[in-house]
């Protein structure tokens, strides 16, 4: 099992760097071409946001993503550590209650729709979103 | 890539050219944008989304928020997109039963010229 983790400040401008990383560890872990616009976009989201439940709850703590090569599986987990405030994915859409400055369950929807398998669970902290896609080959350990 | 945004006028309708990444870090400016259209009177816009490499929730949101304005005076906001991976987004967010999506400028001018 190979891992590589990266921590960023709750900024804006470090969710396309994380994207970046993400989808270059993802392509080195042998996850097909096909399915890296869709790493790229998950990824994104859950960074997205970890950063608006960060910049609104604790600014100053850093966001944390766990990237792991492992048993075939390339598998990300995106670790926030502010109050878990989700709405449920199942409200039928109304554009009248849909905020433009950030829509949350549209994210995880987003998420959802995209990871070929993802967990979303709190933790003692905060809450910590896995997701994971097939690869067909692993980081080397050394 | 970076955000570009231009727009200009065609008849009643202001077509907004989008270029490069919509995300939590640039979605701001085409907020703005869409926010100091509808300020200045443009209630017609058509969000040509073509050269866009990528959209998220936040870009959504944007979306989202500038169709609410320009309804609020009976306006529209409307699409142009051929790219299936920003399409997938939209439908797995059930907003292509929200957005009038077109294949083309052209498409979209003649259907709104029809809405006359």
């Amino acid at each position: 099992m190979a891992t590589v983790e990266l921590t960023f400040s709750a900024l804006p401008a470090h969710v396309r760097t994380a994207r970046l990383v993400a989808t270059a560890i993802a392509r080195r872990t042998g996850v097909e071409e096909s399915l890296l616009d869709e790493v790229r976009l998950a990824v994104g989201e859950a960074c997205s946001r970890a950063v608006e439940a960060h910049r609104a709850h604790c600014p100053g703590e850093p966001i944390r993503i766990e990237l792991r090569d492992d048993s075939g599986r390339f598998e990300v987990t995106v670790s926030d550590h502010a109050p878990s405030d989700e709405i449920h994915l199942e409200q039928p859409l109304d554009l009248g209650t849909l905020s433009d400055s950030f829509m949350t369950g549209f994210g995880l929807a987003v998420i959802t729709g995209l990871a070929d398998d993802v967990e979303v669970f709190p933790t003692a902290k905060g809450t910590d979103i896995r997701m994971s896609w097939p690869a067909t080959n692993g980081i080397p350990a050394s | 890539m970076d955000l570009k945004l231009d727009h200009h006028n065609e008849d009643r309708l202001t077509i907004v050219e989008v270029e490069g990444e919509i995300d939590v870090y640039t979605a701001p400016r085409l907020r703005e944008l869409l926010i100091d259209l509808v300020n200045k009177g443009n209630f017609h816009l058509l969000v040509n989304m073509e050269k866009v490499d990528f959209l998220d929730s936040t870009g959504l949101g944007v979306l989202v928020g500038g169709l609410k304005r320009v309804r609020a005076h009976d306006g529209s906001l409307e699409l142009v997109c051929t790219q299936e991976r920003i399409l997938k987004i939209f439908r797995i967010t059930g907003l292509t039963k929200v957005f009038g999506i077109y294949a083309s400028v052209d498409e979209a001018k003649e259907a709104h010229g029809k809405d006359k």
